[in-house]
């Protein structure tokens, strides 16, 4: 559904992407890993056209994407900090989502307005939402036109643990549907249970795509932390990062 | 083939209406704009009370248009670019096309602009002083909007800090009502020696404000004081030659900059 073909780009002196080569399909769910500044957001935003990369090209659907913005119909993106306009209420907003996407209303998918209870505040001025009420309307604005294809980008990142359940069940539920979910996350215990496979960067590099029974079977750990740590310390990439999120107390 | 194309084209135009309805109603529920109206309309109306004649009161207003539209123009584009940015990248990631968005903008600031130019000094320039010199001053005062909109967006697409962003657009209105006409004087004294009518008519063609001066001037019965240059600028302005001229530089004024500012957003990382 997603393919990426040799992806470069740099800004300035960083090079973002390196020549990131990946082919994602229906059906998975793919976490997305890696260090901070390590071109997880870049590769996200490549592939919704946000930023255009130096070299390579990028499939979604089959049709290589360009100048026609109609592939993201079946796009639906949760940034990493959602910033609305400030007068604007939350009711408009998705009253103007709607008018654009011009989808039938009975494609659409309320479920995670209800269960977030959004409708309570569609009379709010953006302004005046916390971050985490501002996630929760992001997450109902990517779920809502039923895309085949959804990247999550630092979903449950500042999400109340009660909503941060809700999402995880809702991101299952439209895995069984066979859809393709892109994740990216630094809290890997929030992944384990969503997760079919796992994208690890560094440096703008892909180091590798693997399904989760691969990852197991490898490291003969069960525990996805342990085995990602596992799998640094084989390949010896000369981190210490995901040590600190396992044991942030040392 | 024709037929299907017009018909996408009525659908693209529709989604940038739709979308420019919400970013129009975001910026009309800004206390700033409200000011901005209030500022213009107090000016505007406290000009014509204590002038008793209102061909005064057109000249000052005059200079007020000339100087603190263009100033506001920039400046309120270039800062709500920057607040826009999150919502420009939040319908990026929406199927829109970027240039449909970056219009849609340009649109919605242009049409709370000239709103509040129209309340707070249309109004009360069709009360007071209804005849050509009061048309001229209006149709100068929304040209000028639209252009320095335009030339905002050019200082804001091609700077990604608002502070460099701020930086150009008021390096552009220095320019524009500052150093130009310092530039000019230096020009027509140093070439004093020749026949310059000709030249300073291009010359004016080349900064809006100049263009929109000379134009308001002309209808006003001040050109006899400006001797032969102004003998030849009242023969080409006056007639309906100059209104078009004036049309046309302007309207280049305005698609050149935006047209640029499109092709640069396409390329853009946001």
């Amino acid at each position: 559904m997603i393919r990426i073909e040799n992806i470069s780009k740099k800004f300035k002196r960083l090079q973002a992407l390196d020549r990131v080569n990946v082919e994602f399909h229906k059906g998975q769910v793919v976490s997305l890993i890696g260090p901070n500044g390590s071109g997880k957001t870049t590769l996200i935003k490549c592939i919704l056209g946000m930023v255009r990369p130096n070299s390579g090209r990028i499939s979604v659907n089959n049709e290589y994407i360009g100048e026609d913005p109609r592939y993201k119909n079946d796009i639906g993106y949760m940034p990493q900090i959602g910033r609305y306009p400030d007068n604007m209420k939350v009711g408009q907003l998705f009253e103007m989502l709607e008018n654009i996407r011009n989808q039938s209303a009975d494609h659409l998918d309320k479920e995670l307005i209800h269960q977030f209870h959004l409708t309570t505040i569609f009379e709010k001025p953006m302004r005046t939402l916390s971050g985490g009420t501002r996630q929760k309307v992001s997450a109902a604005v990517a779920f809502l036109f039923n895309p085949g294809i959804l990247i999550l980008d630092e979903p449950t990142a500042g999400l109340d643990p009660l909503a941060s359940e809700i999402l995880k069940e809702k991101i299952l539920k439209e895995k069984r549907k066979g859809k393709l979910i892109l994740i990216t996350s630094h809290i890997l215990s929030d992944l384990e249970e969503l997760t079919t496979h796992i994208m690890y960067m560094q440096d703008g590099k892909m180091e590798f795509v693997k399904d989760m029974q691969t990852l197991r079977e490898e490291t003969g750990e069960l525990r996805l932390s342990k085995a990602i740590a596992k799998i640094m310390k084989g390949e010896s990439l000369g981190t210490t990062w995901i040590e600190k999120i396992l044991n942030p107390g040392k | 083939m024709d037929r299907k194309n017009s018909e996408s084209w009525k659908v693209k135009t529709k989604t940038m209406l739709k979308l420019s309805r919400y970013i129009l109603y975001d910026i009309l529920r800004n206390k700033i704009i409200i000011a901005y109206t209030l500022f213009l309309l107090v000016i505007s109306i406290s000009m014509f009370r204590m002038e008793e004649n209102s061909s005064k009161a057109i000249l000052s207003l005059m200079n007020i248009i000339l100087i603190v539209l263009p100033l506001i123009s920039l400046v309120f584009t270039t800062i709500h670019y920057y607040n826009s940015y999150e919502f420009i990248e939040l319908m990026l990631s929406q199927p829109m096309s970027r240039t449909r968005i970056l219009l849609s903008e340009y649109s919605g600031i242009c049409i709370s602009l000239l709103t509040s130019f129209f309340i707070g000094i249309g109004i009360p320039v069709l009360l007071y002083s209804p005849d050509a010199t009061g048309i001229a001053l209006l149709f100068t005062g929304s040209a000028l909007t639209l252009v320095f909109t335009s030339l905002a967006f050019f200082a804001s697409v091609i700077s990604r800090d608002k502070a460099k962003g701020i930086g150009i657009a008021l390096l552009l209105w220095f320019y524009f009502t500052l150093i130009y006409d310092g530039i000019v004087m230096l020009i027509l004294f140093a070439f004093s020696d020749y026949p310059l009518e000709k030249f300073t008519l291009v010359l004016s063609a080349l900064n809006p404000v100049d263009l929109g001066r000379i134009f308001i001037m002309l209808k006003m019965d001040v050109s006899a004081l400006m001797g032969y240059t102004g003998a030849l600028y009242k023969d080409f302005f006056g007639g309906g030659w100059g209104l078009l001229f004036t049309t046309g530089i302007m309207f280049l004024w305005v698609v050149l900059p935006l047209w640029v500012s499109v092709r640069y957003f396409k390329r853009k990382d946001l």
